[in-house]
Order: C-alpha cells, then sequence, then structure tokens
C-alpha cells in the first residue's frame, strides 16, 4: 500500500448534550465498519474540512455497532463536532493505543477515578465490571468534576449506585448541591480500601492524575496496579508524527494508558 | 542505456567491483536514467550544494568543497576536481522519502454525505547517488521509525521500497562532522545497494565501486570499467581511516541515553534557552526528524476538503498545544525535547539513537548551537554535580517485588 487510507465514514445516529458544553455522539458505520474498540482506546474522529481529534470512546455497544464519544467544545474540531446532527457524517479512524489493562484487574477491588470529562473514557470500564460481577471484586467510582452542572453522565452515575459505591464531589458546589466538596483525592478518605487487592484507573486533567497517583500510593496501592490514561496532542495516532511523546513515551502508541510506575519520573519533571 | 560497446569495456563485476573514471560516473547516471529511475544527487545551486534531479553526471559538484563551522557554510573551489569530497548538504534524503507536504486524501460532501478518497499518485522510483555513510545510517533510521512499527507510513513506504541507493564513503568530513562518534561513518554501513569511494592522486580521478544488492551488480555490469587494483583500493581505503581521524567535532564519551535522562533538570538548558531561537533549523536539516502536522483545507465551495501532511517542529510552540496551552511553552523545554529526544529517548522509542553525526544542525543554527558542545556541558555537569534524576523520589515506593 502505498497511499494513506482515508477515515471510514460514520453517521451520527444520536447527539445529545452532558452539560452546556459537553456533547454526546453516537456513530455508526455507514459502510465499512472499524474494528471493535477496548475500553480506553481512541479513536481520531475528523470533522469535514476542520480537523481531526483523538477521543476516547465513551460508550462502545451501541445500537448497530454504535461507538459514543462524548466531546467537550474546547477547540475548533471539538466545536464542530459538538455541532454534529442527527444525520451527519464524520470520519473516524481507530481504534489507536493501548486500552485500559483488565485482564490485571480481574480478581481485584477496582476503583475507578475520574476528573471531569475523563470519566467518558471510564465508562465502557464500568460497563465491564457491572456486566461481569464474578470477574471482579467490588467496584468503586469516584468522580470529581467543577461545579455539579458540569457533571457528565448525571443519570446514569445515578444507576450504578448499589451494584457500585459511587462518590461524587464539586469544587464549586450550588446552593442545591448537597454532597461533597473538594478534590476528588478527598474522597480516598472515606474509603476503606483493601490495597493489596485494588486495581484503581485514574482519568482526568493531568495534575489531578498526578495527584490522585500518589495519594493511592500513600495509602498502599503498588504503582503497577495503578493506570492512569495521560493526553498529548496527537496528530497520526501511529506512533509518526512525534506529537504525543512523553520523554521515551509515544503516547498514542505506548497509551493513552500507561501503568503509573512507568510514568511516576516523567510526570515530575516540569514541561516534559 | 548500456551500449555493446560499454558491456564489451566492462569487466565482471567481482566482489571487488571496478574502478572508473569520470566516464564511468557519466555512464551510471546515463544507465540510471535508462531504467527509469529519477536520478537525485548533489550539484551546486544557490551557493550550496543541494540535492536535485540529475540529467547527467555533468551537474555533480566536481571541483566544489565546502566550508562548514557553527552557523557558517560555504563553497569552495577544489582544486583536484573531487565530485564528493563536500561535506553533508542542507538536504537530506528525508526531502524524497518523507516529503515535507503530502496530499493524503480527499472528502467531498454530496447530498449530505462524505465520500473519502486516497491519494493514488504513484511514488517516483528515486535513485539517490552520492549518500553518505552517516546518511545512509540515518536512512536506516527513518525505515525503523516508519515502517518498522505496527503501522506502516504508506507515503514513505512506497518511496522508500524503490529507492535504489547508491552510497559515497566519505573522504572529506567537515570541522561539523562527527559520525564516527556516532558510530556512523566515514565507511558506508549497510543497506547499499552500490558503494563508491572517489579517489584522486597520482594516478587520477576515479571510483572505486561496489555492489551491494543484486539490482546493484546488475547496474554494475553495467558500467565501463577495470577491475579494482591493489592500488586504488589501498588509496580508497586510506583516504576513508584518514576521514576518521579528521572528524571536526567529538561526543562526549559517555553512554548519551543515560546522560540526557539524568540531566532533565541541569542548568545547561537555561543556557541554550538563552541562545536558541526555535526557529526549527535544526529539525529541518535532520536526516531523521520526522515530525509532521496535519493540515485539513477547504476550497471556496466548501464542498471539497483535502488532508495535508506536512514537517513539523518540536521548537514550535504549536507543537504539544493541549486544550489549556502548550505542554512545552519555554524554549528551554523545547529544546531539551529535541535533544534528549534525539539522543536519548529515540532509543527507548526505536531502538537506536536519532543521531547520525552528520552536523548539519550545528551548520544551519542561525546562532551556531552545537549539540555536540551541548552534550559536553550536560556530562561536565553530570560529572560534577551527579543525576539528581537517579535518586529515587522519596514519596514513590517502587515496585512490588517480581510480577
Amino acid at each position: 500500500m502505498t497511499t494513506v487510507a482515508p477515515p471510514l465514514p460514520y453517521r451520527v445516529a444520536d447527539t445529545w448534550a452532558e452539560t452546556a458544553d459537553t456533547w454526546s455522539i453516537e456513530l455508526v458505520p455507514v459502510g465499512e465498519q472499524l474494528p471493535s474498540f477496548a475500553p480506553g482506546q481512541f479513536a481520531m474522529i475528523y470533522a469535514f474540512g476542520v480537523g481531526e481529534i483523538p477521543v476516547s470512546a465513551s460508550g462502545l455497544r451501541g445500537r448497530h455497532g454504535a461507538l459514543v464519544h462524548t466531546v467537550r467544545a474546547v477547540g475548533a474540531v471539538s466545536t464542530a463536532l459538538c455541532r454534529l446532527r442527527q444525520g451527519d457524517t464524520v470520519g473516524l479512524s481507530g481504534p489507536y493505543g493501548t486500552g485500559w489493562d483488565l485482564r490485571a484487574a480481574v480478581g481485584h477491588d477496582v476503583l475507578v477515578i475520574a476528573g471531569g470529562i475523563g470519566l467518558a473514557p471510564l465508562r465502557p470500564v464500568v460497563h465491564e465490571v457491572l456486566d461481569r460481577p464474578a470477574d471482579y471484586g467490588s467496584l468503586t467510582v469516584l468522580v470529581g468534576t467543577r461545579t455539579p452542572a458540569d457533571m457528565v453522565y448525571r443519570d446514569e452515575i445515578e444507576s450504578w449506585r448499589g451494584p457500585a459505591r459511587v462518590e461524587v464531589t464539586v469544587d464549586r458546589p450550588g446552593p442545591a448541591w448537597r454532597g461533597a466538596v473538594g478534590v476528588v483525592t478527598s474522597l480516598l478518605d472515606r474509603l476503606d480500601l483493601r490495597p493489596e487487592r485494588t486495581c484503581a484507573l485514574v482519568c482526568g486533567p493531568e495534575v489531578m492524575i498526578r495527584h490522585t497517583a500518589r495519594d493511592l500510593l500513600v495509602r498502599g496501592l503498588v504503582a503497577r496496579r495503578v493506570q492512569v490514561s495521560l493526553e498529548r496532542n496527537m496528530r497520526c495516532a501511529t506512533g509518526h508524527c512525534g506529537h504525543c511523546q512523553l520523554g521515551p513515551l509515544l503516547l498514542c502508541r505506548d497509551g493513552p494508558v500507561v501503568s503509573y510506575d512507568r510514568v511516576a519520573p516523567l510526570l515530575l519533571v516540569r514541561e516534559l | 542505456m548500456s551500449t555493446d560497446a560499454d558491456v564489451n569495456a566492462s569487466a565482471p563485476a567481482g566482489t571487488d567491483g571496478l574502478v572508473m573514471g569520470k566516464d564511468g560516473m557519466a555512464a551510471l547516471v546515463d544507465v540510471l536514467i535508462g531504467r527509469g529511475f529519477t536520478v537525485i544527487g548533489p550539484t551546486v545551486r544557490d551557493g550550496a550544494i543541494v540535492l536535485a534531479e540529475l540529467g547527467s553526471a555533468d551537474e555533480l559538484p566536481y571541483g566544489w568543497g565546502v566550508e562548514l563551522e557553527a552557523g557558517r557554510y560555504r563553497l569552495r573551489e577544489r582544486s583536484d576536481g573531487a565530485a564528493f569530497a563536500n561535506s553533508a548538504g542542507p538536504q537530506s534524503w528525508k526531502s524524497f522519502l518523507h516529503p515535507s507536504r503530502v496530499r493524503e486524501w480527499s472528502a467531498d460532501r454530496a447530498k449530505g454525505q462524505l465520500v473519502f478518497e486516497a491519494d493514488h499518485a504513484p511514488p517516483p522510483r528515486y535513485a539517490f547517488l552520492g549518500v553518505r555513510p552517516c546518511d545512509l545510517r540515518a536512512i536506516a533510521i527513518q525505515d525503523r521509525v516508519l515502517t518498522g512499527g505496527a503501522h506502516r507510513d504508506p507515503v514513505y513506504a512506497g518511496r522508500r521500497s524503490g529507492a535504489l541507493l547508491i552510497a559515497v564513503e566519505c573522504t572529506e568530513p567537515g570541522a561539523t562532522c562527527f559520525c564516527v562518534s556516532m558510530n556512523a561513518g566515514p565507511a558506508a554501513g549497510p543497506g547499499y545497494d552500490l558503494v563508491m569511494t572517489e579517489v584522486v592522486d597520482d594516478d587520477g580521478h576515479r571510483f572505486w565501486i561496489r555492489g551491494g544488492s543484486q539490482e546493484g551488480a546488475e547496474i554494475l555490469a553495467e558500467l565501463p570499467g577495470r577491475p579494482a587494483d591493489p592500488r586504488t583500493r589501498e588509496a580508497a581505503r586510506a583516504g576513508v581511516t584518514a576521514a576518521a581521524d579528521h572528524m571536526g567535532r567529538t561526543m562526549p564519551e559517555a553512554d548519551l541515553r543515560e546522560l540526557m535522562a539524568g540531566t532533565l533538570d541541569a542548568p545547561r538548558w537555561d543556557d541554550v534557552a538563552g541562545r536558541c531561537l526555535t526557529c526549527g533549523n535544526c529539525t529541518m536539516v535532520c536526516p531523521t526528524c520526522f515530525c509532521t502536522t496535519t493540515e485539513d483545507v477547504t476550497d471556496l465551495t466548501g464542498d471539497h476538503a483535502e488532508r495535508w501532511r506536512l514537517w513539523d517542529s518540536c521548537f514550535d510552540l504549536d507543537f504539544s498545544q493541549l486544550h489549556g496551552g502548550p505542554v512545552r511553552s519555554s524554549s528551554r523545554s523545547r529544546y531539551r525535547q529535541w535533544m534528549t529526544h534525539k539522543l536519548g529517548t529515540w532509543y527507548d522509542q526505536f531502538g537506536s539513537s536519532g543521531c547520525v553525526g552528520c552536523g548539519r544542525c550545528i551548520v544551519w543554527c542561525p546562532v551556531g548551537i552545537d549539540i555536540t558542545e551541548e552534550a559536553a556541558a550536560l556530562h561536565d555537569w553530570a560529572a560534577t554535580t551527579g543525576s539528581p534524576d537517579d535518586s529515587p523520589d522519596p514519596d514513590l515506593p517502587h515496585g512490588d517485588g517480581p510480577p
């Protein structure tokens, strides 16, 4: 092959607002279908004429082979994706990246920790663990958001309570907020962790990941059982464009999910 | 194309190859063109020796040398008429194998649907004449980066698979060269189809040419020449050996990967950041730098869009742009990214160094920043202070026994 394969056309089957600036988009293949995505893997989504961005799949089991992606409007492409309507077409390629190592979590308590839209790539993990309770120990989901209005998957999170322990905290509460206030790591204080039997999966802003991972280690988890999903500029998703480097890692190829023991020293270096 | 007379004049191409004169070089270019190759080689243009398409061997830079220093490049006339005694020019072969601008595909919007179309332009079939050993190594490195992993870059792979590499061993390194330090020259490593060593002495101006592949041997059989004689072979080997002894620069004798990993907080990065203009010239002239970005454009109808891929540079502020701003906003961090990648983390990513010691980054830096001088300064700093990055973070419990 001497030509670059274009993305595959996917049709927007449905789209709904998660928050004021964040939308979920359900995509179905127009013709040929991409290989199936594992939890934590990402697609490159192309908005016609505007550009392409990496977005982790937030739902893998939609109708008719549909994938769900959740996008916050922060730049030109993500804004274009948030403006899509039912019936529009985008270009999709993937799946890319490592995804969460759920085999490592089998037989362990699963601790999911998300900051803001970082819950999106973790949502398929929650689905997987809820689907196969016999394969895993307890499931705990900790979510931190800026304000109550910034919370994604609000109704669905409520439905997880029962089979899972769910705790939510916000940075800035409104008058109606009755829940916890503060950074997501403060929720760890309330847990009876069994550190030697726990596998933690963390996604959010890098500063949140850094603090959360270190707190988990202080609580006795080993770095190898803490998985983090990291973000960098990604242009090609195939290890050829160089943008997504974090020291020795090409995060599109070696990540976005990496075990914390590989990246802990790297995250301590400013502007690496 | 070769004629019967040419073939009759040719000696059998044994492993020792042929010795040929300028007429042989002329015949080589003709044979290559006759075989359908686009021949790319060095030629003089715009006050520099550039790589361009050659219509004949007359366009080779016979009688031109160069003077190189940090931030300085000048052509110099040579009395010996040598064609390849002029070190690395501003370009490298990546300009042809990994072009600076490529259309990847296009998309059209019709009745609300998107239709994608791949770009089907067939790649040219190149013959590269005059590939220096450092550049031969650089091509091998780009092969690993762009075709050695789970994903192959089809643009590079298509151009590379058809390319014929005619190496020329280095007998005239420049003042900025350090290929010996990087184990990338001045003798040619593997990977060539043909290899030449140029000799100019009392016995005349000649090229000792050997085959390195089936196709190379076939071409060799079409060239006029005589069996390689011991005097020419010895003169050629002596020239290459002497070249190794007068490299203008050296890298510090150290494990450069460890040195880079251990000096991420060295104050030297502030020093070089004070000089670096973050212009990205070093990345453009580097024969192994491969970074690209994408550009999506639409035409005036708004219904036709194209995806283009362009060279990019880690010195560019946008390179590490995320929604919150660039990860590497300071010039300190961007120079550090380039140098630590080139000399250090490249090993982790692709199994070798990313530097071949060609010296282009030193020559074409407008302020004369010298990667060997920077490495030496880091080495000195590490030797006097110990490397703080070697000490484990006290807050981080390390390891949990065997997996």
